[in-house]
């Protein structure tokens, strides 16, 4: 027991097991960091190879005609399946944010958000033989059965998104409107709302990101399509970017190869600068909340 | 500093309302007769968060027109008291509410008393200025739209912005946002946006306490010119103010003789006689500095 407490008078350097111990909270400190720069690493490969291989496909031609010397079709019916999804989700996510933030007590709030992140974790496949067995089956393909399929993974992420955003409307805003004796949702449409409209656009905007590039339920709603076709209408099968990436790299030729990689170039660079403008409004707009 | 013309039926209206209830209000209760000259009326006010009780036993009458001041110190339930009066405190959780606040003879908290009505009629001023992020016209002609009230509205916000001192400071810039005007001006703000409805009471919770002592000035000569066009309760932790804006004062304290200190009323009177002649011992150590 003696030998645990200190000589007072000893110098001050490492003594007893210290000399051990301080090597492995060194070696954790080190494994933590290099899992971090492999994350780094892994965003900046991926991204490279598409680059490196995609940039050469893309010019003018590529992104405006259709098969076989460009994708422009399947831009139009991405873009389409992907606005039907956002009309149909946004609505309904940033009215159960405000389910969330202006009418749920504590229990509706609790179970309301487990019910979102299970929604969040459903596996889009699940959600692809859903819309399939509801929409498709004995029906036909269309890009607005596929945009069901991504409104419901768009959805958890608008609601939370949202939710986040109108917390930091200061209460004392709601007070305010509360003593002038208009109604609540008057207060919410007027002013609590058009605070938070920032932070709201950018959760879509990040569900949207994420939503583009689903491609399980796709494959079931919205493959059967003529790529050379320019549509619009949402109830026919629409030509769209993640099913094509995934008919040519299936196809084995290699002219297919790189128009593959070209699209996913066109689909990553979307997704990123989507992502990375989003998050640059919603920290403006989170101080301009806060200040 | 007249107010918008279409205000004033409203206020009337309110007052004819008052005057036909009381005979049926008194007739069922053993309660002392109902003073006509009162807006509020509070009997035996208890209010709850939860198990802990922060005001118990407060009966305390305010009269139409008057300025009444709530004083005392910290944690003594005065603005608790004053936001009961509006029934801003019903979204807290855990609140409840004894006894009974009478307003005009109505029932403040009775069966059929709806919250978004007693708030139009009773509107209140908060401790930090709170404009919303619009423009200053925008600001107070917000709840005369939601209201339905959009006859004459440029003359109804100038009429406000003027009955709250601020119109010559902002009428060049009335689609510049509010956020841009200093804390005082924002206060001043807030109150035109509440008096844009023409409520019959005005209820501020410590306006002036974020504010310099010129921007409190202001606020106090504002509360002065607006005596008499309103019936107003003010909540504040400064006596001179209390002394200088004042006709009536209720001083507020802690009762520690329960188990816990539970805030209550301790005395009311004209404002002059609270500071010169205090009849209870607590009041005179409060006003003479001697506590709190």
């Amino acid at each position: 027991m003696s030998e645990l407490i200190p000589d007072p008078g000893a110098p001050l350097a490492p003594s007893g097991n210290l000399r051990r111990r301080q090597l492995v909270s060194r070696a954790a400190e080190v494994a933590a960091t290099a899992a971090a720069v492999a994350a780094i690493a892994v965003l900046a490969i991926v991204i490279w190879t598409v680059a490196s291989r995609g940039i050469k496909t893309i010019d003018l031609a590529f992104i405006f005609t259709g098969y076989p010397t460009g994708i422009g079709p399947m831009l139009l019916g991405t873009f389409v399946i992907s606005l039907v999804a956002t009309l149909i989700a946004m609505p309904i996510g940033v009215l159960i944010a405000l389910f969330l933030t202006e009418y749920a007590g504590a229990r509706g709030v609790h179970g309301m958000k487990l019910i979102l992140d299970l929604l969040n974790g459903l596996p889009s496949i699940v959600l692809g033989v859903f819309v399939f067995a509801l929409l498709v089956d004995h029906k036909q393909q269309s890009a607005f059965a596929g945009a069901v399929a991504l409104a419901i993974i768009e959805l958890p992420l608008i609601a939370r998104g949202s939710q986040e955003v109108l917390l930091l409307v200061p209460k004392g805003l709601r007070e305010a409107s509360d003593a002038l004796g208009v109604a609540r949702w008057r207060s919410v449409l007027t002013v609590v709302l058009p605070s938070a409209l920032g932070g709201i656009v950018t959760a879509t905007v990040l569900a949207v990101a994420r939503a583009a590039g689903e491609t399980a339920p796709l494959i079931l709603a919205s493959s059967v399509f003529d790529p050379k076709h320019f549509s619009v209408n949402p109830f026919e099968a629409l030509p769209n970017v993640p099913v094509w990436i995934y008919k040519l790299s299936e196809e084995g030729n290699p002219e297919g190869f790189n128009e593959a990689w070209g699209m996913s170039l066109l689909l990553v660079s979307l997704i990123l600068f989507a992502s990375l403008g989003a998050r640059a409004l919603l920290a403006r707009s989170k101080r301009k909340l806060s200040s | 500093m007249t107010p918008p013309d279409q205000a004033v039926p409203s206020r009337v209206r309110i007052q004819t309302g008052a005057g036909d209830a009381p005979s049926g209000v008194t007739g069922t209760t053993a309660a002392p007769a109902f003073q006509p000259e009162l807006v509020f009326d509070a009997r035996e006010v208890a209010i709850f968060y939860g198990a802990k009780q922060a005001l118990a036993g407060v009966s305390l009458g305010i009269r139409r027109g008057e300025i009444t001041a709530l004083i005392g110190p910290s944690g003594c339930g005065k603005t608790t008291f004053l936001r009961s009066l509006n029934r801003m405190n019903d979204s807290v959780p855990g609140f409840r509410i004894e006894g009974s606040v009478l307003y005009h003879g109505h029932e403040l908290y009775g069966g059929n008393v709806d919250q978004v009505e007693v708030r139009r009629r009773i509107g209140m001023v908060f401790q930090k200025p709170n404009p919303f992020p619009k423009s200053i016209y925008d600001n107070v002609a917000w709840a005369p739209r939601n209201l339905g009230l959009r006859r004459g509205l440029d003359e109804r916000v100038e009429g406000a912005l003027r009955g709250a001192a601020l119109w010559d400071e902002v009428k060049d810039r009335l689609k510049d946002s509010a956020l841009g005007l200093s804390g005082g001006q924002q206060q001043r703000l807030c109150i035109a946006r509440a008096i844009a409805i023409e409520p019959d009471v005005l209820l501020l919770d410590e306006p002036a306490s974020a504010l310099d002592p010129i921007a409190t000035g202001a606020i106090e000569d504002l509360m002065h010119s607006l005596k008499g066009r309103f019936t107003i309760v003010i909540v504040t932790h400064n006596m001179q103010q209390a002394a200088r804006v004042a006709d009536r004062t209720a001083f507020f304290s802690l009762e520690t003789g329960g188990e816990k200190p539970v805030g209550t009323l301790i005395e009311v009177g004209d404002t002059d006689r609270i500071f010169t002649d205090p009849h209870d011992p607590r009041t005179r150590d409060y006003v003479t500095g001697r506590f709190g």
